[in-house]
């Protein structure tokens, strides 16, 4: 079975070149993502965890064709769609759609809902007026919104229902593959719980492939098949979800885990105050981590981990892994 | 510091060749050829033509730019046909007198503006904010000439506790008093609209900065309310405040046109009327290219004392 | 903090308020209809009984106002004024709107171009922009007319393409943002065009700001179009606007002023009423200013309440009794807190835990009197400090206390540093606010302090700017701040919220660590149920603007009375819980300013009977330590109670 998505070597440098005119420095280079490989087939959800910074929403915007990748490969159900990102991204739209972090700020204060809908619709799928309208009632179903809320404006909603009319949005085009960036970390936790059940049954009704991007460890362990860690621009460690968390091989992964606070686990540094985060316009020549990293040797130091499976497809990035 | 403001000059040269190139593409836009307008219309077409050669107006328009150019960098900047004396030396004489205008009346801007700005956003919707934001309204809708067309005939021509206009008394003048009484109203007219800019901007930066966060956290340390206002608030507001005030700059020597006119100042605005309306071209082309030239080094210095201020500017 | 006072007002529709916000303004109202009626006699000028405004008549020159024939006298060649006045006026107005327009639509389409597209197009579009800026405006002015020859559509071109940066710069700055906006990257996925975007996208959502740049430059362009023509440069004889009218009577200002102060007034009641409307209709538009938002927070909270408390009978380090705030918004009030009754005492950590809009970050900003008023008020309730009451206390009380005695840590650690100030003079700041000491023991002071919150490298890093550290050194520096007085409470908003997980476990175990060292007494704000485990003795679980329940940590996290405090646990996934559904809480909390009378929750819950939507259900104590708000609580001690 070919995966749904596939990604390979795909990389992202921002900035470097030169300033106008052509004189000065050569401007800073940052390398934003870097070599990231992953699949993830049909009807399955991949996690991807990480903090501030470390990559997860460029790679994101990569596989959406939001953002032109530096170089890699970006094939949706066989397809190589690479080059046609940052150019083309009507061309992403038909096969795999995005929700975004800020539920608000992704819908036009100045449309519709019905109008917001009716975009994916008719530029994507040049349907008629008639079958649009059968169309957005179906979605509106699906995502529990009341018809009434057609011709009303953003704002007036909280941001659970915006969420949800975002998810509409996205399901308009009748994707494969959704990315979910942070879907529900803008909300708050009760809501947050409504908006990732309907996801789950969204899933199976419109057989559906996740993508789910979160900062929260305890939220994409409960949403995901497979969870991909990244770290600095890297992934750091790719396996099952109940495996991740519960026997990290890479020594971030466990720092995470150990972080998160969780009601009967007493309080403790889990790290001395000291760590020193990696500087991204100054990367250090071997495993970026090495410096926070208790099982560190002088090999992490100069040469770079690769993305190696134990065997039983847990895969890590490290020298020393903890398992 | 220093590498900061080396870099800031590196940019104004394109700038300021920028300007030259703008200033001779309006100027070639003339219709008819400035020889006729110099000559007159009388002028016989040999005559004509002859200027035309003297003043390289044969050649292509490149290269005449390229040659107004390099005279200017020389020091050259022609001939006024009308005053028959060279641009540059009229420019300057008259840029000295305008300076003075215009720079007492941006000090005088600057320090009010911002203090009215500041007690009126401190002070919000009481009886002072009141009575600035109406005194500026005013402010900003009179025209300037119009209020010192006023200002002459109240305090000059009723009251006679001022002179009616020009820099120094025809007889006896000439030292720093006499320019002062000159000076009084005309630089008051010209400030009073920048004023207004000034305080009305002032007060909306005052405002926006007082709801930031960190304004809060000085309160919560039990930092006193003057010193919330008048250093947290204030300096935190300057960072916006301070290249309004290089904008007024522009606006006060642009106002300085209009006052010099109303007051008979002798400045480079009122040459600069007198050129258009004689048609005396080399003298416009110059006055326009010195006076901008300064204007960007002036604004050069707005931003390095911005970068003096904030320091996450500095790169 | 107030997100009950940002979100609310925007859920009432927005059409049809335009007007009326405009109307209540009674300043723009008054210039709007001094505005209208001198619009209305411009356009009837050729239909007004009206001399002819260039009939020579030498004989009857400067003719004084009110002589007759001639309402505003004549002028140097005895042409009637007035006559003259109103076809300058019609002329003014038509030469100041369209230059203004011109500018508009030009300055509009570089900048939504420059904005949108961004990178190279941007690139050029602006330079050649702040190469025209680089002019001061009137000499650009003076060249384009000094090319194209004096004349009155001649001076229109010239004002309006000087006028063009200033709206390309403005339009430029906000597509910037926009187009940065999750909705344009949405659009880009259904399938717009780039000019599609910037049409059906962008263009609405600039609108309102090219209409208040114009309403606010319109003014001035008549301004400048006048003084154009009052150099000579403008209009041109025999045809006159405002501004050639005042330069020709300027030429017998001392011996015949009323030709000179007729049009002169008229320039002044045009601008000045067309400014007065265009304030009103910048302050109508913009939704900042439309919420009340852009007023500035006094120095402390408006108190307007009836009566105070009386003191508890054991006081404790701070009392909260009752305490209401609300927010006063035009004709709404938002009931942010109706009731709210907290004890800390001495070296306990207490943490209030809620949803947004429950009413925590203003019940900890109310305690100092720092919830920003307008348009917060404390309409009820007491705080005391050591049984002394503090919110009607004289304000130089309250500023002792505050960073003294009781201090905070706020959310977000970039936006609550002054930029400006090097975190030494800051902390150095907090210290001499309260205490005559000198300069170089109050830093020595600071610099322990920042190696005991352990900040790496603190003698180097104690004069770097805020912008100069990552999250968690800013939250370091905020709570050295917070401690540099030994203060007897910490009042920690949402401290680590903003910071990363490894960040946050950090910077969690330094407070803890702080805290029982110099036994200082914290009360904890934070929506997040595992910080609250880690870090508190007791929990304080608030709804809707109430507590509603409390209780030492263990006992409310393993046996939760409440039926709200219940479901919320069971709403937080926890690590190591696997894959699952997750429990959820149907509907939304209730608005604020829309209160349902009895228990907030009651509509979202499964136990509600019609007694808990009656009246008022207080908040109850069971066991020793416990109490809840609830007639049906889930637990059986709980239920035994009375």
């Amino acid at each position: 079975m070919t995966a749904t998505l596939r990604i390979e070597g795909l990389d992202k440098r921002f900035g470097g070149g030169r300033s106008l005119f052509g004189f000065g420095r050569e401007k800073p280079a940052v390398h934003a993502v870097q070599d990231a490989s992953l699949e993830v087939s049909r009807g399955q959800t991949l996690g991807i965890v990480g903090e501030s910074g470390c990559g997860k929403s460029t790679l994101a915007r990569m596989i959406v064709g939001l953002l032109p990748p530096s170089a890699g490969v970006i094939e949706i159900e066989g397809t190589n769609y690479a080059d046609q990102a940052g150019k083309d991204p009507a061309a992403f739209g038909r096969v795999i759609q995005y929700v975004f972090q800020d539920p608000i700020s992704s819908l036009n204060p100045r449309k519709t809902i019905r109008k917001i809908l009716e975009a994916p619709l008719k530029l994507l799928h040049g349907m008629p007026a008639d079958r649009r309208a059968t169309r957005i009632d179906e979605i509106l179903d699906a995502v529990n919104l009341r018809r009434e809320f057609l011709d009303r404006y953003p704002h007036e909603f909280s941001g659970g229902q915006a969420q949800r009319i975002g998810i509409a949005r996205a399901l308009a085009a009748a994707p494969r593959i959704l990315v979910l960036d942070e879907p529900v970390s803008a909300l708050d936790v009760s809501v947050q719980a409504q908006v990732l059940n309907l996801l789950a049954r969204l899933k199976d009704e419109f057989d559906l492939t996740y993508l789910f991007i979160s900062h929260d460890l305890a939220v994409v362990e409960a949403v995901a098949d497979r969870v991909a860690v990244m770290y600095f621009g890297r992934i750091v460690e790719l396996a099952a979800a109940q495996d991740i968390f519960a026997r990290p091989r890479h020594h971030y992964t466990a720092l995470l885990a150990r972080s998160a606070p969780t009601v009967g686990r007493p309080l403790g540094a889990p790290e001395g105050a000291d760590a020193e985060l990696p500087d991204p316009l100054n990367p250090p020549p071997g495993c970026a981590f090495a410096r926070r990293c208790p099982a560190a040797t002088e090999i992490c130091r100069n040469l770079q981990p690769p993305l190696e499976d134990d065997g039983g497809g847990h895969f890590a990035a490290c020298h020393n892994p903890a398992r | 510091m220093g590498a900061y403001i080396l870099k800031r000059l590196l940019a104004a040269i394109p700038v300021i060749l920028g300007i030259t190139v703008i200033v001779f593409a309006i100027i070639s836009l003339i219709p008819g050829d400035p020889a006729t307008a110099i000559l007159g219309s009388y002028a016989t077409p040999e005559n004509v033509e002859k200027l035309n050669r003297d003043l390289g107006l044969d050649k292509p328009l490149v290269q005449q730019y390229f040659i107004w150019l390099g005279n200017m960098l020389q020091g050259d900047f022609g001939r006024s046909f009308s005053l028959n004396r060279p641009v540059f030396d009229e420019v300057m004489e008259r840029f000295g007198a305008t300076l003075i205008l215009a720079g007492t009346a941006l000090v005088l801007c600057s320090i009010l503006g911002v203090i009215a700005g500041v007690v009126s956003a401190a002070r919000q919707y009481g009886f002072a904010d009141k009575a600035i934001t109406f005194v500026v309204l005013i402010g900003i809708s009179i025209p300037s000439f119009f209020l010192g067309m006023m200002m002459i005939l109240f305090f000059a021509v009723r009251l006679r506790l001022l002179p009616v206009s020009g820099m120094y008394a025809i007889y006896g003048g000439g030292d720093l008093p006499d320019l002062i009484r000159h000076l009084i109203m005309p630089a008051t007219a010209l400030a009073v609209v920048a004023t207004g800019v000034v305080a009305r901007l002032s007060r909306s930066a005052m405002l926006e900065v007082l709801r930031q966060d960190f304004i809060r956290t000085a309160r919560a340390k039990g930092v006193g309310e003057g010193r919330v206002i008048w250093a947290h608030a204030l300096k935190a507001a300057m960072v916006s405040i301070i290249p309004v005030i290089g904008v007024q700059a522009g606006f006060v020597l642009s106002g300085a046109v209009y006052i010099e006119t109303v007051f008979q100042w002798p400045g480079v605005g009122r040459m600069l009327v007198n050129a258009i309306l004689t048609r005396d071209i080399l003298l416009v082309q110059g006055g326009v290219v010195i006076v901008a030239a300064c204007y960007v080094l002036f604004n050069l210095a707005v931003d390095v004392a911005q970068s003096l201020l904030d320091p996450r500017v500095k790169t | 903090m107030t997100a009950a006072v940002s979100t609310a007002p925007t859920r009432k529709a927005a059409s049809g308020t335009f007007l009326k916000l405009f109307a209540r303004n009674r300043l723009a109202a008054a210039g709007g209809m001094i505005l209208i009626a001198v619009v209305l006699i411009a356009l009837l000028a050729p239909v007004l009984p009206l001399q002819d405004p260039y009939a020579q008549d030498l004989a009857q020159k400067f003719q004084r106002p009110f002589s007759p024939g001639h309402l505003l006298g004549t002028d140097h060649l005895g042409r009637d004024i007035l006559s003259r006045l109103i076809w300058g006026t019609r002329l003014s107005l038509v030469v100041g709107v369209v230059a203004s327009f011109g500018a508009a639509f030009f300055g509009s389409v570089i900048g939504i171009a420059a904005g949108y597209f961004g990178g190279r197009v941007d690139n050029w579009l602006m330079r050649a922009i702040d190469m025209l800026m680089a002019f001061p405006y009137i000499l650009l002015a003076l060249a384009i007319v000094a090319a194209l020859g004096p004349g009155l559509v001649n001076a229109l071109i010239a004002v309006s393409v000087v006028n063009i940066p200033f709206f390309a710069r403005n339009i430029r700055g906000v597509t910037v943002s926009l187009a940065h906006k999750e909705f344009v990257d949405a659009a880009r996925l259904t399938g717009q065009t780039d000019l599609g975007i910037m049409v059906s996208e962008i263009l609405p959502n600039v609108l309102p700001v090219i209409v208040i740049a114009m309403s606010t430059t319109v003014g001035w362009m008549i301004l400048e179009t006048a003084g154009l023509s009052f150099l000579g440069l403008g209009s041109q004889p025999p045809v006159a606007d405002l501004g050639s009218m005042l330069g020709e009577g300027r030429n017998a200002l001392i011996t015949d002023p009323h030709a000179s102060i007729v049009p002169g007034l008229m320039i002044f009641v045009i601008v000045m009423s067309v400014n007065l409307v265009g304030d009103g209709i910048r302050d109508a538009l913009d939704p900042r200013l439309r919420s009340g938002a852009l007023t500035r927070p006094m120095a402390r909270t408006v108190v307007d309440r009836e009566a105070v408390p009386p003191a508890p009978e054991v006081p404790a380090l701070l009392d909260v009794q009752d305490l209401r705030t609300e927010f006063r918004v035009g004709k709404r009030t938002l009931h942010a807190l109706s009731g709210v009754t907290l004890q800390v005492r001495a070296g306990e950590c207490v943490g209030l835990i809620g949803e947004s809009g429950s009413g925590k970050s203003v019940t900890a900003l109310s305690v100092m009197g720092l919830v920003a008023s307008p348009p917060g008020v404390i309409a009820g309730g007491t705080v005391r400090y050591a049984g002394q009451e503090i919110l009607g206390a004289p304000f130089a009380r309250l500023r002792d206390l505050r960073g003294d005695r009781i201090s905070y840590i706020f959310q977000d650690p970039l936006a609550t540093l002054h930029p400006l100030y090097t975190i030494g003079d800051q902390i150095v700041e907090a210290i001499c606010a309260h205490h005559p000491v000198p300069k170089a023991e109050a830093r020595k002071r600071a610099l322990d302090l920042l190696e005991s919150v352990r900040m790496p490298n603190a003698a180097s890093r104690i004069d770097n700017y805020p912008h100069q550290m990552s999250g968690g050194m800013r939250q370091r520096v905020g709570i050295a701040m917070a401690l540099v007085n030994d203060p007897d409470l910490i009042i920690a908003d949402e401290p680590t919220t903003a910071l990363d997980v490894t960040v946050q476990a950090q910077i969690l175990s330094l407070l803890d660590d702080l805290r029982r060292e110099r036994n200082v007494a914290i009360l904890f704000i934070t929506h997040d149920f595992g910080v609250v485990a880690q870090l508190c003795d007791r929990i304080a679980v608030m709804y809707a603007g109430r507590i509603v329940e409390t209780g030492p940590t263990g006992a409310i996290l393993s046996d939760p009375a409440h039926p709200y405090t219940r479901r919320l646990i069971a709403c937080v996934p926890e690590l190591g819980g696997g894959r699952r559904e997750l429990h959820a809480i149907p509907g939304l909390p209730p608005a604020v300013d829309d209160l349902p009378p009895g228990c907030a929750f009651a509509p979202r819950c499964d136990k509600a009977q019609p007694a808990c939507r009656g009246g008022e259900i207080a908040l109850d104590g069971f066991g020793e330590t416990r109490a809840v708000r609830c007639l049906f609580p889930e637990n059986a001690d709980a239920e035994a109670r009375a």
